[in-house]
């Protein structure tokens, strides 16, 4: 394969949490990566394992539950890693902002005093001054007006939409390679979605960086992501380039997220949206996971996981995944 | 907040007030008979100087008459005599005061350490063996009463053992310092006799552990409670996430965060503190405020109870609002709402 390794890679990662003395796998062995100012867009509904897995690719899951497989940044594993290297990796070249920023904030510690503390981490040498007028070109660099004053203040005198600027500047403050971004707008107030995305992409663009972007609304990764995972149920069911995945979507599920996109042209009286719901951690169904609540399933795909079907670097995991566009060559 | 503050001093001279007349009455309602402290049994029966005894002490005037007196005299920073020790009750109180206050502030630095610790401990090893331990420790401390264990300790450490010394504060064989401030710690500092500081610190361990640990059972509680919720929070993830160490997540984060309600229980627990102490004071010879109420209330001391209740009452008072203070300074949503 390539001569130099992929910046992240994850393969076969697993996340399992225990209960009642079995174990449940919320993620079932996703393998994706990301390369140098690369962006990739995961998609999936809630649920599906999309931040526990990447929270758990960084060594930050939640307590008890039990991770397995291999991500490596940089070519360096990461499962098993010590956590001081862990540390030392977090924030500095591998950063991650979340969903909420008002919840992500420290509510007793000032703007100032949280970005600093990002920069301050990873550079214990910087002077007082020299961090805080870090901390002060982050906030400019996130285009928030007036970063002399807003230093002094707390999360709660922000809005949602400044809040999530001020994450996205603590993210950035080392200059990472890696920025996970946890749907970084769900939370937000439609207005500004549009915004932070513009940020987000701009940063990106401008500071080279790798870019894994988590969402639950394919339409968001339209404009935004190089290429796509769509995960379901704690598996990558398919994955392609954002063009070639939005003209020939070779999932059922991926279908279903396309069509359930709103569009702003049409004239869709109603936004379509698929039926069912995920199953439940630990209630899996027999052979493919999406059968219940797949339009196209046939007998085979009630008792037989199907395989992860290829053509050129578009995958998808199921029994008729090309079925069509096969037939049509 | 500076508008709040002064609402709240504005108040404290009613409150003041409510609690003079408050020890006032209540005083009166008791059953003993002051005259029994003042007058020895064989003159009883002399009708001359029983009359001579009320006249002087102002027992032969109305409840009105007196209550008036006693305030017109406390505003002049008078509070009467003490029927025992037959000297000015302020002055009685003024000596003693410090040697409580030395106490309870040595219980409440052992009571907040070992319970804030105890409370980050349990709840960062949540349902471990650690936690278990510092759960029970902590319900020993606010289960077990105050003269019981006293009592226990001092013959374990000092009686037994001989590694604590026995009551009092200082070595009976020692000379005591000249009174600055009351406080013996800082008096042997300010003597520049560091010999007799150290024991003045050793005789404080265990009246301090004796009256912390119960506070200490409170505060870890709360704090144990408030940990696990502040932990669960995303921000913590972001801490992590930016590379902190267990350490600074745990102390600068988290602990931060419980900081506002554990002030409060550290405050409020002052009152527990300030009851305590009359039970660790006689147990301990002590000679504070507590050992002085309790003489006080089994000679039917009235002056002597009064003045007590009063300064007790004010000390209450003032720590309540210095929490409140904390309180909107530790919290920078109320404090710039
Ligand atoms: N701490 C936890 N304990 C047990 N199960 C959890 C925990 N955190 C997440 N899960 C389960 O993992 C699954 C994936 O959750 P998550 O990764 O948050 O989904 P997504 O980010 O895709 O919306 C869910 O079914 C959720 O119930
Ligand atoms: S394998 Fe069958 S059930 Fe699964 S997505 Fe494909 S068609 Fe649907
Ligand atoms: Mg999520």
């Amino acid at each position: 394969m390539n001569a130099h390794p992929p910046l992240f890679e994850v393969r076969d990662l697993r996340v399992a949490f225990g209960r009642n003395g079995t174990f449940a796998e919320a993620v079932r062995g996703i393998s994706l990566h990301v390369d140098h100012g690369e962006v990739l867009g995961i998609v999936g509904e809630s649920g599906s394992g999309k931040s526990v897995g990447m929270l758990a690719a960084l060594g930050l899951q939640p307590e008890g539950a039990r991770v397995s497989g291999s991500v490596r940044f940089k070519g360096r594993e990461l499962v098993g890693l010590p956590r001081r290297d862990l540390r030392e990796l977090r924030g500095s070249r591998i950063a991650m902002i979340f969903q909420d920023p008002l919840s992500s904030l420290n509510p007793v510690m000032t703007i100032g005093a949280q970005i600093s503390e990002a920069v301050h981490l990873h550079n214990p040498d910087l002077s007082r001054r020299a961090v805080i007028d870090r901390a002060r070109d982050l906030l400019a660099l996130v285009a928030i007006p007036q970063p002399d004053r807003r230093l002094h203040q707390y999360p709660h005198e922000f809005s949602g939409g400044m809040r999530q600027r001020v994450m996205i500047a603590m993210a950035v403050a080392n200059d990472p390679d890696l920025l996970i971004a946890d749907e970084p707008t769900t939370a937000l107030d439609v207005t500004v979605q549009a915004q932070i995305m513009d940020v987000l992409a701009d940063l990106q663009a401008r500071l080279k960086l790798g870019l894994v972007l988590i969402t639950h609304d394919l339409g968001v990764l339209a404009g935004h992501a190089d290429r796509v995972a769509v995960v379901y149920a704690g598996e990558v069911v398919e994955q392609a380039g954002v063009d070639d995945l939005f003209a020939r979507p070779g999932h059922p599920y991926t279908r279903g997220l396309i069509a359930s996109i709103p569009d702003m042209t049409a004239q869709k009286d109603r936004l379509f949206s698929i039926e069912g719901t995920p199953p439940a951690l630990g209630r899996l169904p027999a052979g493919c996971a999406f059968n219940p609540r797949c339009v196209n399933a046939q007998e085979i795909c009630r008792h037989q996981a199907p395989p992860t079907l290829r053509r050129g670097d578009h995958s998808a995991a199921c029994h008729f995944a090309f079925a069509g566009t096969e037939s049509a060559a | 907040m500076i508008r709040y503050i002064l609402r709240r001093l504005i108040a404290m001279p009613f409150l003041v007030l409510g609690i003079v007349t408050l020890a006032f009455l209540l005083t009166s309602v008791t059953k003993g008979d002051p005259l029994t402290a003042i007058v020895s049994d064989r003159q009883m029966n002399n009708p001359e100087v029983v009359a001579a005894a009320k006249a002087r002490w102002g027992l032969d005037r109305s409840l009105p008459e007196r209550y008036a007196i006693y305030v017109g005299n406390l505003v002049q920073g008078d509070m009467g005599t003490s029927f025992i020790t037959r000297r000015p009750v302020a002055q009685d109180v003024m000596f003693r005061l410090p040697a409580t206050m030395e106490l309870v502030t040595a219980a409440m630095i052992v009571g907040a350490t070992i319970g804030i610790s105890l409370g980050v401990l349990a709840a960062y090893f949540r349902n471990t063996v650690i936690d278990h331990t510092a759960r029970l420790f902590a319900l020993f401390g606010s289960s077990i009463p105050v003269f019981w264990l006293g009592l226990a300790l001092l013959y374990v450490f000092s009686v037994q053992w001989g590694v604590l010394p026995g009551p009092g504060r200082l070595d009976a064989r020692a000379t005591p310092p000249t009174t600055i401030t009351g406080f013996m710690t800082i008096d042997t500092l300010l003597a520049g006799d560091i010999r007799l500081f150290l024991d003045a610190v050793w005789h404080l361990i265990l009246p301090a552990f004796v009256l912390g640990w119960a506070v200490a059972g409170t505060i870890s509680r709360l704090v144990r409670a408030n940990m696990l919720e502040i932990l669960s929070r995303d921000f913590i993830l972001t801490a992590r996430a930016k590379g902190a160490g267990e350490f600074r997540v745990v102390i600068r984060h988290a602990l931060r965060n419980t900081l506002v309600p554990t002030l409060t229980v550290i405050g409020y627990s002052f009152a527990y503190l300030l009851t305590g102490a009359v039970l660790t004071e006689t147990i301990f010879s002590w000679p504070g405020m507590g050992s002085y109420a309790v003489e006080a209330a089994r000679g039917l001391d009235f002056p002597a109870i009064i003045g007590v209740t009063i300064v007790g009452g004010i000390i209450f008072l003032v720590v309540n609002l210095l929490t409140d203070i904390a309180y909107v300074i530790a919290n920078p949503r109320v404090r710039l709402g």
